[in-house]
């Protein structure tokens, strides 16, 4: 088996995973961010069975090679920065906007809804956009590449 | 908590575990979402397929249990079009921005004890729920 063929059942495992959790159902997501209104917690189980699994594989990596790959591709910053802080804080307020986070925005794809086709494109929109600042930007500005960043893939930072 | 489904939720997070599991394992990568797609979007020269075939697996189950189970798909929220868009721009820009979204920061990360995905994560989380709470409880319940 090549690792080509792993991601792609790791990809169809993920997406169950995501539909059984709940996570494709946009009202489902803002009902567990409404802490003030009628809360559903359901999102914190598809989290806490999510960490509970992978928490102790993600102990094993690093000690010996990827079973199908040369070397671990893991982020290995630990600062934090105004990007990071400012990223995640968008991010928030877009996933209580639309009540989709990547995953179920592709995934959903597959079931063609038109508020998730707008939602996606905008999506890789913002990514196309996010690219185009960060490589425009001044090298002494606070857009200016990271020592710390390297290309995707490589020993990379990227989630 | 009227909706609240613990059994599937826990199971379908156990899903996802293994599929990050699987990933770090065999292919010593991280199954953080925001950061594969846009290795999509972009490619890099030897870095695009595996990306693509985990985005194919992605979309490809999405629409088996779309054809199977409509209603695990259902949006159940009222918002404009407009609204999705903005939505999807956000989600886009700020993951990329913070370098990960809720499977990179939220499950990887956190597994991994990162402190930048601790503070990614309590950040999503308090401007999604301030944002929800704007738009429910304060614009007037647009569920």
């Amino acid at each position: 088996m090549s690792g080509v063929t792993v991601s792609f059942l790791s990809g169809l495992i993920f997406a169950v995973g995501l539909v059984a959790g709940g996570m494709t159902q946009p009202a489902k997501v803002t009902g567990f961010l409404d802490f003030s209104g009628n809360w559903d917690p359901s999102l914190a189980m598809v989290m806490i069975g999510a960490i509970a699994v992978y928490a102790p594989f993600s102990r094993l990596a690093g000690r010996s090679r990827p079973i199908l790959a040369r070397a671990y591709s893991l982020p290995t910053r630990t600062d934090i920065d105004w990007r990071l802080i400012a990223g995640a804080a968008l991010f928030g307020i877009g996933w209580g906007m639309g009540g989709l986070c990547p995953g179920p925005a592709v995934v959903s794809l597959g079931a063609g809804h038109p508020p998730v086709l707008v939602f996606a494109l905008a999506m890789a929109a913002g990514m196309y956009l996010y690219k185009l600042v960060e490589t425009r930007a001044p090298a002494a500005g606070d857009f200016a590449p990271r020592p710390a960043d390297v290309p995707m893939g490589a020993q990379g930072t990227d989630y | 908590m009227a909706n609240f489904t613990p059994w599937a939720s826990l199971a379908g997070g156990m899903l996802i575990g293994v599929s990050a599991s699987l990933m770090l394992l065999f292919n010593g990568k991280i199954a953080g979402i925001s950061g594969i797609v846009a290795g999509v979007l972009a490619p890099a020269r030897g870095d695009a397929l595996w990306r693509l075939a985990f985005v194919t697996g992605l979309i490809g189950a999405g629409a088996a249990l779309g054809a199977a189970i409509p209603w695990a798909f259902a949006i159940g929220i009222d918002r404009s079009t407009g609204e999705f868009a903005a939505a999807g721009l956000l989600v886009g820009f700020g993951s990329r921005l913070g370098n990960g979204c809720t499977s990179g920061h939220g499950v990887c990360g956190m597994s991994r004890g990162s402190r930048r995905s601790l503070a990614a994560t309590a950040t999503f989380m308090i401007t999604g729920a301030a944002t929800v709470y704007v738009i429910n409880h304060v614009l007037g319940g647009a569920r």
